[in-house]
């Protein structure tokens, strides 16, 4: 048998990562926790609009079972169903714990917790704190675990950063290598097992909605060393985000779930403020169009429906690609409930959107796809398991808004007891378990990169990388163009090897500490691409024009992507997926009944 | 529009290493931020007099001003450098912007600093509420949405230091905690849940570096960029300290 107390390792500090290290310290477990940026700084905090749970405080009769129904048809039936209906059963429970530690959820005047709408349903579901609930809910896991720090149950290791997990002769976790960003000294710390919640992979497109730290980085490392990587091409591009130099800026579905309204001029010259603009000579496409959801169809549908009248019509606003996110109807309390988003787009691009219409387009948003894992969020790797946005397990093929609040919180809370499960019936580890080689080969690749003499700079290699994702793997997608992208990737994979860093020195080199993710960036951005030309159908956020359909006797399965050590390429297979409990039927939002 | 933007930046090897100033000439875009420009040096490390050079040390993450990573001294004040808009700042520099790192933490490298001592004093103050447990306990206590209203802005703190550094009092000789752990502390005494510590907290910041170190000078809530509340809440939890201090000696 393993120790009497299981160590286990927990690496990212969102929410997944947090609602994880709570469990185990919970149980007696002791945790170390790796995190690039500081915990209270994750990319959890740019959630917004809320999160779902079926508490049903509004008498509409909604029920656990109907939120499963929503999320499953939402994401086309691609997740497996069994963690969906635990996760949906679990939603009530989990809201009201996050209520006690003291989240300042909105209230209604009796002091209940208040509910507003969001995308794919017609239920009030999901709870929100103004417009920053997942900054609210990241601080107040933050808060436990700073609680359980200060007791000694848990060592936060911030400043470092993930490369590899040590595997031993039965192929089994035995510690991870992580490299400090300060002195960028590398180091191997044992565990019984690891928790992977590395959130997303925006970084591979560029320019996303996500943080600076989601590159994907840890789960291709992963991948490159035996894990499955499940539903890569499933991608998600929110329909509206502020187009932005650095970045695109998320602006939340909460915007249309209080009541906020999509729309462009009816005539495509109209060169009049859009506040003057009547009513009847404004097109409001979604409501048009879907009749039942209006603003509120889930993002797939309405990001095809945006892109469709901007590129299909020629109806963007003064011919750029950009239509209006209307909330200046909206009385002054509704507006109150949006004010952290609204703040934002003041800051960002001047405009008061109190007053204005906010100018909007779609930007990639959030990676449905990840670390394939079991019902007990473990991977293939015995020891290694993930949670979050970093695997695949919960959102199929499109993800309802405010659903990933609750994946995170909800994997976090499935796989820390399952690893310390896992941990306890772990044999002890043979000799040093890999450590020492698994350190050896990680030095050898920080001296290749910084010793290399080529001319190639990292980061016109990632702004290179992130137009051709965008161009050809986000919203529409041709095979001749994942082909092209594909191809690109592999030149850009012989550039890497030329890189030359400006930077050679050892301490807090950032250049470096990127250079490194960016090679795990365009080895993942393979895995995307060519399951993306695979699946010759459309489901969810992955449509093609050349396959409008769904076809479920092909496709309704999981890609599973493998490394192959000698085509240094990805292989794939695929597996069924679990329908035991809602029957796949046609996704129709524009259905008037 | 200009065609370049002037950049000037104090650089820094280590914590040990002496500032060095850098000059940069960028091409220029409209709707650039600091943050983009840093970007437009990595891309291109070399300065305006054409020696090549590293890119640029400095905290960023979520790019929207709500991770709390990017402050730093922008034309001498402090601000986050992604929604400090470039066309703002060259208006505001007289066509030129000077970038330095926050003045009253020590240095890692360049624009990067150590701010884990705020972390550390949200350990003094126990800045949570202590739940029995997280299994299914059922819902939390009712709680007015008046109240909600007022924990809500001071929830909204995002950490980045920034009052800690406008504070004149925040400095070695005081030990001051400084505005956002006092805020923190009001927003857990205010919860029905979390105030069963409030005695604890108001004791923790009644001695030396508590709350009495403030002198008023208003300058936190004036840089704070989330416009938190927090001369309010130093001016609520300073009589409160009071009221415990009064209470404690009785007790004693």
């Amino acid at each position: 048998m393993a120790a009497a107390t299981p160590r286990i390792i927990v690496v990212g500090g969102g929410l997944a990562g947090l609602s994880a290290v709570i469990k185990i310290a919970e149980a007696g477990g002791k945790v170390d926790l790796f995190s690039i940026v500081p915990v209270k700084r994750s990319h959890s905090v740019c959630a917004q609009g809320g999160i779902n749970s079926a508490k049903n405080l509004k008498g509409e009769g909604d029920t656990p079972f109907k939120h499963f129904d929503d999320t499953i048809y939402g994401g086309d039936f691609l997740a497996n169903q069994t963690p969906v209906k635990a996760m949906c059963e679990q939603g009530p429970a989990i809201i009201d714990l996050l209520d006690r530690m003291g989240v300042p959820f909105n209230r209604t005047p009796e002091g209940l917790l208040d509910f507003r709408r969001f995308g794919g349903t017609l239920y009030h579901r999901t709870a929100f704190a103004g417009a920053t609930t997942g900054q609210q809910l990241l601080y107040a896991l933050d808060e436990q675990v700073r609680r359980f720090e200060s007791e000694g149950k848990v060592q936060k290791y911030e400043g470092w950063e993930f490369l590899s997990a040590i595997l031993d002769t039965n192929g089994a976790c035995r510690g991870i290598v992580a490299m400090n960003l300060r002195s960028m000294e590398l180091k191997t710390f044992p565990a019984d097992a690891i928790i992977i919640c590395t959130g997303g992979n925006g970084a591979i497109f560029g320019k996303s909605t996500n943080s600076v730290v989601c590159t994907g980085s840890a789960q291709s490392a992963l991948y490159q060393q035996g894990a499955f990587y499940a539903n890569g091409e499933f991608i998600q591009v929110h329909p509206t985000a502020i187009p932005g130099e650095d970045k695109l800026r998320l602006m939340s579905e909460s915007a249309r779930g209080e009541g906020g309204r999509v729309w462009v001029p009816k005539d495509r010259n109209d060169k009049r403020q859009p506040n003057s603009i009547p009513e009847t000579e404004r097109w409001y496409f979604l409501e048009e169009w879907y009749p039942k959801y209006g603003n509120l169809v889930p993002r797939d549908v309405a990001t095809r429906a945006i892109h469709k009248v901007v590129y299909e019509h020629g109806m963007g606003l003064d011919g750029q690609p950009m239509v209006y996110l209307d909330v200046s109807h909206l009385p002054p309390e509704r507006q109150h409930k949006l004010e952290g988003i609204l703040e934002i787009y003041e800051k960002f691009v001047g405009d008061d959107p109190r007053k204005v219409p906010m100018k909007i387009f779609p930007g990639m948003h959030y990676t449905m796809g990840g670390l394939w894992v079991d019902f007990n969020q473990m991977t293939n790797i015995p020891g290694v398991f993930a949670a979050g946005e970093a695997d695949y397990s919960i959102h199929g093929a499109n993800r309802l808004g405010a659903n990933s609040l609750l994946s995170c919180i909800y994997g976090g809370f499935v796989a820390g007891p399952k690893a310390m499960e896992y941990a306890k019936g772990l044999a002890p580890q043979q000799g040093d378990g890999g450590h020492a080689a698994e350190l050896i080969r990680q030095q050898q690749y920080n001296n290749i990169l910084l010793n290399n003499q080529g001319t190639e700079n990292p980061f016109q290699i990632w702004r290179e990388l992130g137009d051709t994702m965008t161009r050809h793997a986000t919203i529409i997608r041709y095979n001749a163009g994942l082909r092209e992208a594909d191809q690109k990737i592999v030149e850009l994979i012989e550039r890497y090897k030329k890189i030359n860093l400006s930077d050679k020195s050892q301490w807090a080199n950032t250049s470096f500490a990127f250079a490194r993710q960016l090679y795990n960036m365009l080895q993942l951005a393979r895995v995307i691409v060519q399951g993306a030309e695979l699946r010759d159908e459309s489901r969810g956020a992955h449509y093609k024009p050349d396959f409008p359909d769904r076809n479920d006797e092909k496709f309704l399965k999981t890609t599973k992507a493998v490394y192959d050590d000698n085509s240094d390429a990805p292989k794939f297979e695929w597996e069924d997926v679990d329908i035991s409990h809602i029957k796949p039927r046609p996704r129709r939002y524009d259905a008037t009944a | 529009m200009p065609t370049t933007i002037e950049v000037e930046i104090k650089r820094q090897n280590g914590p040990d290493g002496s500032g060095a100033v850098e000059n940069f000439s960028i091409p220029y875009r409209p709707n650039m931020n600091i943050t983009s420009l840093l970007g437009e040096i990595a891309l291109n490390p070399v300065t305006k007099e054409g020696k090549a050079t590293t890119p640029i040390t400095y905290d960023s993450n979520c790019l929207e001003e709500i991770c709390g990573s990017c402050a730093m001294l922008i034309n001498g004040k402090a601000r986050m450098a992604c929604s400090s808009l470039v066309d703002k700042m060259l208006e505001e520099g007289g066509g030129k912007i000077k970038l330095a790192p926050l003045s009253k933490f020590p240095v890692v490298r360049d624009l990067a600093v150590d701010r884990s001592v705020l972390f550390e004093n949200l350990k003094k103050v126990k800045a949570w509420v202590p739940i029995d447990g997280t299994y299914d306990l059922g819902p939390g206590p009712k709680q007015a949405p008046q109240i909600q209203e007022q924990r809500y802005p001071l929830s909204n703190c995002i950490s980045c230091t920034i009052c800690m550094e406008v504070c004149p009092q925040f400095n070695d000789v005081t030990n001051f905690v400084g505005a956002a752990t006092i805020g923190q502390a009001k927003l857990f005494n205010m919860d029905p849940s979390g105030s069963v510590l409030k005695e604890e907290r108001l004791r923790a910041l009644s001695g030396d570096g508590g709350v009495q170190e403030c002198g008023f000078a208003q300058n936190c809530v004036q840089a704070c960029p989330k416009g938190l509340p927090l001369t309010e809440a130093i001016s609520d939890i300073g009589r409160d300290v009071f009221v415990q201090k009064v209470k404690d000696f009785f007790r004693a």
